[in-house]
């Protein structure tokens, strides 16, 4: 196959869905449709343990019933008689539609889309990937005698093509290809607790991913964690790692999204822009657009064209993100942020945070690699999903991370973090100069006073 | 696209038509022939049918109806210990030989007749599913559905007039999958899902509560239409109600009384997974090398089934053709047997326990949880809330996971203190936080209340239906994370 050969014949769709549609009299129609072609790999101990493919299709059919009420269908089946099942379950889905909210198609998924260089690559093919996986197991096994093995680890290469088509004549396309590798090393001492930790690298192709510095970065993460110590239950000064801080603005996107704000599951109101949301030296914006987003599109779920948009601007709470059905209820455009659905959920792509222009913070001297003050460096954050109540506003999370004193790092061993984001964001002391790019976005390190922390001593 | 039916495709409307015929049979026992000829030691074919609707009410609104329909081939090969897994939507002739061919190639298998074994053919047909098919008609049609979904959140306005967010939703899934494979294995089941979910959100001024709660059945048509959704609206406005105002709780390590039903899932979480033989493929269980020693508390017996009648984790057969068992894990604190599927057998020695679980076709059997929980004790609820002088009473979780080693955190929902042997004041904020080998021998009391919860599972396989369970326990003491 050429590299930039396409496996969604678009125009044999819609005149599929056209035909089909005509047949049971449905007028008003859009879909949405993916393949995706994914080979991935893993090791144990130098040999391969399990090797997987998959070619997968899906298809959501939206249809407009006679009373303008809205039905979706999604399935995997393309051929004639599914997409025909699809589309009758789709109709009868509709005669319970929401006549208080009846989605619409988006008003620009027929403008230009912005224009992204985005690399396709060929795939490098299975043998390839095992052999450099057992290649980066052994390296990062012989990075340090503490580390015995490496029981996460996975490489594989992403093949995806989305199609979005309305029947009054948009008609967009997208190919991307995606490599990834993640190590997560286990290390062993005798008489201690093994400690895990790891890397995850993604790249537009195989031979593009940076593996050295996987390895690297898992080694340097267990093993700096090694030499762990309890830490006692009290109130720290918090200093959060990109990945960490990305991880808590992500869960809490809610505060941002018009879906949850109409739903009332967001901790704004329709009446939050232009509050003061955050301490005044945070800014937030949302590009998915974004070089370091390797997996970017340039439409959403409704065709609409993905956008840099500011959210919060010198701590101030500036736009929402929007499907076309929350942005018509707010009288804005929609933003590029929807799935297709007959309720469209909304999500964001991918944060971009950074310091206010020309504000001081309370704080600025404070540096994660040079502050003398004893603080807490918050690594990695884990169990998101049952530690955060989005609704409410508070995290309860346990977290990895080191004790600093004088300069001093010492890993801490089974903490908790918690508090409350609102409280989180208008409490930020410092944000430092220096962004950094992650595999879920851009920040740089974030300074919190009085955090509560639990310890086991 | 390319999926074009011919005469010579596999015919995907199974479920439509039950045409399991010979014909059918015989392109299977053709495409495990192709495979083993080429030299793998064992081939499996998985192939899903599945015809899924979930409805969403908020407030007084059914707001979404999604129906989605799916069909789809897993095909797995091994070669000693290796394997390799090919999902697919093609079912034509040309896309499964290309997927065997791509599974096999994975195993450095490219040419045929390398092995002299022959493939006897497939057995007759187990069919698990035959008596099933009044699922079809018994289960309620959708205008029934969204009616009881409506009476669900109404209720929650009846009770709870506060409540600034009402949710009821309702997923039904239909799964016919078929497992065949070199061994002879020819199997088929019929599965019918139903689950209900239950949330609102409280709120005055800043303090703000949400409460949820999820029922689950397999295999009971009528489970929607019978379920009491009056009870559920009081329970759980009276819970977002004593919440409201709760304080945050302070942290520190305590004794704690954990409840029973959804409070398994802290076992399930922190000790189960540890029980798998995936976990002993990694080497990422403390209790590989553990079998026959006491690794809990002697009032501790645990069992992992999926025989109860109804139960959601319940499955006539696995997703490997075997048919389900009871499997008792632990006895009075010693551990007794493994979670095992067909590869964790092979890599691990541990023998398979009708187990092998998966999402979909599009993911690899392996070692899975079903119906799994601690087995009832001799005390009452009282008699464990009375032995502590101050703890906390966590009457329901909310959800949790476990770190690569080990450790796991849980948040509580619905929490109490616990002082001078009474219940006192809601708290919130509360997360329990340990690992299992440190827990387990501190569950030193267990009431005589076993009661089962539904719930999803998310691990290796994909997410699958299972049930957690325990009677109320008391832990000696745990760390609660808090501020």
């Amino acid at each position: 196959m050429n590299n930039k050969s396409t496996l969604i014949n678009e125009l044999f769709l819609k005149d599929k869905l056209n035909t089909l549609s005509k047949e049971i009299n449905i007028k008003k129609w859009d879909f949405g449709a993916s393949v995706n072609n994914d080979i991935s790999v893993q090791i144990d101990k130098g040999e391969p343990k399990q090797t997987k493919a998959s070619q997968k299709s899906n298809i959501t059919i939206r249809v407009w019933n006679s009373e303008n009420l809205v039905g979706t269908t999604s399935t995997s089946d393309l051929s004639d008689v599914g997409l025909r099942k699809a589309l009758n379950k789709a109709l009868e889905a509709s005669m319970f539609g929401n006549n208080n909210e009846t989605p619409d198609f988006s008003k620009l998924s027929k403008t230009d889309l912005p224009l992204i260089k985005r690399p396709i690559r060929e795939s490098v093919g299975i043998t390839k990937l095992i052999n450099l996986l057992i290649e980066a197991e052994s390296d990062l096994i012989n990075s340090h005698n503490s580390i015995k093995s490496v029981p996460y680890n996975g490489l594989s290469e992403n093949r995806y093509e989305r199609v979005y088509i309305n029947s009054e004549g948009a008609v967009r396309h997208m190919l991307l290809t995606q490599a990834s590798l993640y190590l997560f090393a286990r290390a062993e001492e005798n008489g201690r607790k093994p400690r895990s930790s790891g890397s995850i690298k993604l790249a537009h192709g195989v031979n593009e991913l940076d593996i050295n510095n996987c390895i690297k970065e898992a080694a340097t993460r267990t093993i700096d964690h090694l030499d762990y110590h309890p830490i006692t239950t009290g109130k720290y000064l918090v200093c959060f790692k990109p990945e960490a801080f990305l991880d808590l603005i992500t869960a809490f996107s809610n505060i941002y999204n018009a879906r949850s704000v109409i739903d009332g599951v967001s901790l704004s109101t329709k009446e939050s822009i232009g509050n003061q949301v955050a301490s005044e030296i945070l800014s937030l914006s949302d590009n998915g657009l974004h070089k370091s987003n390797i997996g970017a599109f340039t439409f959403d779920g409704e065709g609409t064209p993905t956008q840099d948009i500011i959210i919060i601007k010198d701590g101030t709470l500036k736009n929402f993100i929007h499907s076309e059905a929350t942005a018509r209820e707010y009288g804005v455009n929609p933003t590029g942020h929807a799935s297709i659905g007959a309720k469209a959920s909304v999500s964001p792509d991918w944060p971009v945070i950074s310091k206010s222009d020309g504000i001081v913070s309370l704080c600025p001297n404070l540096n994660f690699e040079k502050s003398k003050e004893t603080f807490v460096l918050v690594e990695n954050l884990n169990a998101l999903h049952a530690g955060i109540k989005a609704s409410q506003g508070s995290f309860s999370l346990p977290f990895d991370g080191w004790l600093v004193k004088n300069g001093m790092k010492k890993s801490i061993e089974s903490a908790t973090i918690a508090g409350d984001i609102i409280s989180l964001l208008n409490n930020i002391i410092q944000i430092e100069n220096k962004q950094f790019e992650t595999h879920q976005g851009v920040s740089p390190h974030i300074w919190i006073n009085e955090l509560s922390i639990t310890g086991d001593s | 696209m390319y999926v074009s039916l011919t005469k010579n495709n596999l015919n995907p409307n199974f479920l439509e038509t039950h045409s399991i015929d010979d014909t059918f049979k015989k392109h299977l026992e053709e495409l495990l022939s192709y495979g083993i000829s080429a030299g793998a030691d064992f081939v499996e074919i998985f192939i899903e049918n599945i015809d899924n609707i979930s409805l969403l009410a908020e407030q007084d609104t059914v707001t979404s109806v999604n129906p989605s329909i799916g069909k789809g081939i897993g095909i797995r090969a091994f070669l000693g210990k290796r394997d390799g897994f090919v999902s697919t939507n093609d079912f034509s002739e040309s896309g499964l030989k290309f997927a065997l061919d791509q599974a096999l190639g994975m195993l450095g298998l490219e040419k045929i007749t390398l092995n002299n074994e022959s493939f006897e053919g497939l057995n007759n047909l187990k069919d698990f599913g035959k008596n099933k098919n009044q699922f079809l008609s018994d289960c309620p049609s959708l205008q029934e559905s969204s009616k009881k979904i409506l009476e669900a959140t109404n209720h929650l306005r009846k009770y709870g007039p506060k409540l600034n967010v009402r949710r009821g939703s309702y997923s039904k899934t239909i799964q016919e999958v078929i497992v065949a494979s070199s061994d002879g294995t020819f199997a088929r089941d019929l599965r019918l899902y139903q689950s209900i979910g239950v949330n609102v959100l409280a709120a005055d001024k800043k303090n703000r509560s949400s409460i949820g709660r999820r029922l689950g059945s397999s295999s009971q048509p009528r489970a929607l239409i019978e379920w009491n959704a009056d009870e559920t609206a009081q329970e759980i406005n009276e819970s977002a109600n004593k919440m409201l105002y709760a304080k945050y709780v302070n942290a520190g390590q305590m004794p704690a009384v954990l409840a029973n039903k959804f409070g398994g899932v802290i076992f399930h979480e922190a000790c189960g997974h540890l029980l798998e033989t995936t976990q002993i493929e990694r080497g990422t269980t403390p209790f590989e090398h553990k079998l026959n020693h006491q690794i809990a508390n002697k009032a501790v017996t645990a069992i992992d089934e999926g025989l109860s009648e109804g139960a959601f984790g319940s499955i006539s057969m696995d997703d490997e053709g075997m048919e389900t068992q009871k499997t008792i894990l632990i006895k009075n604190g010693v551990l007794k047997q493994f979670l095992s599927d067909r590869a964790g057998e092979l890599r691990t020695g541990h023998a398979r326990t009708g187990s092998g679980r998966r999402q979909s076709y599009a993911f690899a059997a392996a070692s899975r949880m079903r119906n799994t929980y601690i087995e009832k004790g001799p005390y009452k609820v009282n008699e464990l809330i009375e032995s502590i002088d101050q703890g906390i009473y966590c009457k329901s979780m909310g959800g949790g996971s476990v770190g690569a080693t080990g450790q796991f955190n849980f948040s509580v929902e619905e929490g109490y203190l616990i002082k001078n042997g009474k219940l006192t004041e809601p708290v919130k904020g509360a997360t329990l936080i340990g690992e299992a080998i440190d827990i387990m021998p501190r569950i030193s009391m267990c009431a005589d209340d076993l009661d089962l919860a539904a719930g999803f599972c998310g691990s290796v396989s994909g997410n699958i239906n299972v049930t957690v369970g325990q009677p109320h326990i008391k832990v000696d003491s745990i760390t609660i994370g808090g501020r």
